[in-house]
């Protein structure tokens, strides 16, 4: 999934200043599994606006609204009305999410008001950790199952490196090394000897490095 | 002999003579002298001179750059490069440049992380890896092709050196690692310095029943300790580097530490010297380069052989 971050309030008070009449938007997919976006932050974030604004003596009118999946046309549709009804929509969706709403609403001021941080998953309640890097050309059946370039802080092909010490990773005593697992995993698997094999330069044009990505499938296509 | 580069370094090993190399870590600046005066410091000690590629991630002079200068007072340079700050047009280029300005040793490294840096919060490059750099300057230079396949016109002669860190994990694959930069085109290996003689014996005895040791030149790394301080901080700080504590404990108790630290790294080289498939020493003086000449004076290594100046390429 795709794991979030909420912003700092000080920048979402910073970017929604002037703004009077906001949609709070969430998304009920990944980030509210990881906390960031869902309708409970939603609700949480409307009231701090709140709070702040009556603080500071300014009048403020929040709509507070969370759709199955901001990133996909055919739900977008359903706020039609309250979007219409504000001056700007604060989304907590990811940043497909947030460019789905503005493609869609293209006269509206769509803003963020989460990171998207990274495509990965729940280790524990709180602790989320990074998984995939969409390089297009997956690895993992030569890395038992995986990935050095989402998780090896260098993306190092060959490794691991001359900073791997007792599992953990150079950058920080808290990053495991990923080679070291790897290592380990195919050791479990006695398939160690895929490492004998140098692996070859990578392709990055399918990694995003070739230009925006897009997949036509003419099979499905109208 | 057919020579890949003719550099001295090469010619001394491919002779079977024990090698001294040293290293010269560019300044935080544009002065020139700075690295002439280091060149000119250890040039009749020792083989050629690594010169450092933004170590630690922290921005200096170019190993490029630094590596034209050494030429320029007669010293033979050995240039690091690293994959951190260079993709793959970047590589190519720099080392058309190099060859073109007579450097003959390039070193092929990682590169430390960014974030160990004065840079942070740079975006790391690793578009290859310092196997596949050693892949790439093999080719280039046995193909006369770059990657994309058009030819180079030119030669490009180049000794290739590689690292290797018996003290970072898993041990075991460590030698697994080393036979493939070997297989990758490594000529040479600098090693990771040494504290701890007993586990680069038995790292050695590895490498000697894989027969690696005759596949390549391995250069053993020592460090000089100028102070307790240093030796905690190395201990604490850089990873892959393994201080015993007994070294520490007789740097603590010295007199003067900086001879007990002379002396300790004289003990290694004596170790070091003994161990067959050991064929030259790498001297990292990190901030006290002065203490080098005397080194190798002391440990039997005086005087460096002359080999002739004509290139055998």
């Amino acid at each position: 999934m795709i794991v979030g971050q909420q912003k700092d309030f000080d920048e979402i008070k910073k970017m929604i200043s002037g703004y009077s009449r906001l949609l709070v938007l969430g998304c009920q997919t990944c980030v509210a599994i990881s906390f960031a976006g869902g309708m409970r932050e939603v609700e949480i974030l409307a009231s701090m606006i709140r709070m702040d604004r009556k603080m500071a003596g300014q009048d403020v009118e929040i709509v507070e609204e969370a759709i199955l999946r901001q990133c996909d046309f055919e739900f977008l549709d359903s706020v039609k009305d309250l979007v219409a009804d504000c001056d700007v929509v604060l989304s907590l969706a990811c940043g497909v999410g947030v460019q789905a709403m503005a493609e869609r609403y293209p006269d509206k001021v769509i803003l963020p008001g989460i990171n998207t941080t990274f495509m990965g998953l729940t280790e524990e309640m709180g602790i989320w950790s990074e998984r995939c890097a969409g390089c297009g050309d997956c690895v993992l059946d030569r890395t038992g199952g995986l990935c050095p370039i989402a998780r090896c802080s260098k993306g190092l092909l060959n490794g691991p490196c001359g900073g791997s010490v007792n599992g953990k990773c150079e950058i920080s005593p808290d990053v495991d090394c990923v080679w070291q697992l790897i290592i380990d995993r195919l050791k479990a698997l006695n398939q160690l000897e895929k490492l004998e094999e140098i692996f070859p330069i990578k392709d990055w044009s399918v990694s995003g490095h070739g230009g925006t990505r897009k997949i036509i499938r003419e099979d499905l296509t109208a | 002999m057919i020579m890949k580069s003719g550099s001295n370094l090469e010619k001394i090993l491919s002779s079977g003579q024990f090698s001294v190399t040293a290293e010269c870590g560019p300044p935080k600046g544009t002065s020139a002298k700075v690295i002439q005066r280091k060149g000119e410091l250890l040039k009749s000690h020792c083989d050629a001179l690594n010169v450092t590629d933004n170590q630690t991630a922290i921005v200096r002079l170019s190993s490029l750059s630094g590596s034209v200068i050494l030429k320029q007072v007669d010293v033979e340079p050995v240039m690091q490069m690293v994959v951190r700050d260079r993709n793959r047009l970047a590589i190519q280029s720099d080392i058309l440049g190099a060859v073109a300005l007579g450097i003959r040793n390039v070193l092929c490294l990682s590169g430390d992380h960014q974030k160990f840096g004065n840079h942070p919060t740079a975006k790391g490059v690793y578009d290859i890896d310092s196997m596949q750099l050693l892949q790439t300057l093999k080719h280039m230079r046995d193909e006369k092709k770059f990657l994309s396949g058009d030819d180079i016109s030119g030669e490009v002669p180049l000794f290739l050196g590689a690292a290797a860190n018996p003290f970072a994990d898993p041990f075991e694959f460590r030698v697994t690692r080393l036979a493939k930069k070997i297989k990758a085109g490594a000529d040479f290996i600098q090693t990771q310095a040494i504290f701890d003689a007993p586990k680069f014996i038995r790292w050695m005895d590895m490498v000697r029943d894989r027969g690696l040791d005759q596949k390549v030149h391995i250069l053993a790394g020592v460090i000089p300790v100028k102070s307790v301080g240093m030796a905690r901080y190395m201990r604490n700080n850089v990873s892959g580097l393994s201080v015993p504590e007994k070294l520490i404990d007789r740097m603590a108790d010295a007199k003067d530490a900086k001879e007990e630290g002379v002396k300790i790294c004289l003990e290694i080289i004596e170790q070091i010297k003994e161990i067959k498939g050991i064929h030259g020493v790498h001297i990292m003086a990190v901030a006290w380069e002065d203490i080098v000449p005397g080194i190798v004076e002391k440990a039997g290594l005086m005087p460096r052989p002359v080999v002739s100046d004509q290139a055998g390429i």
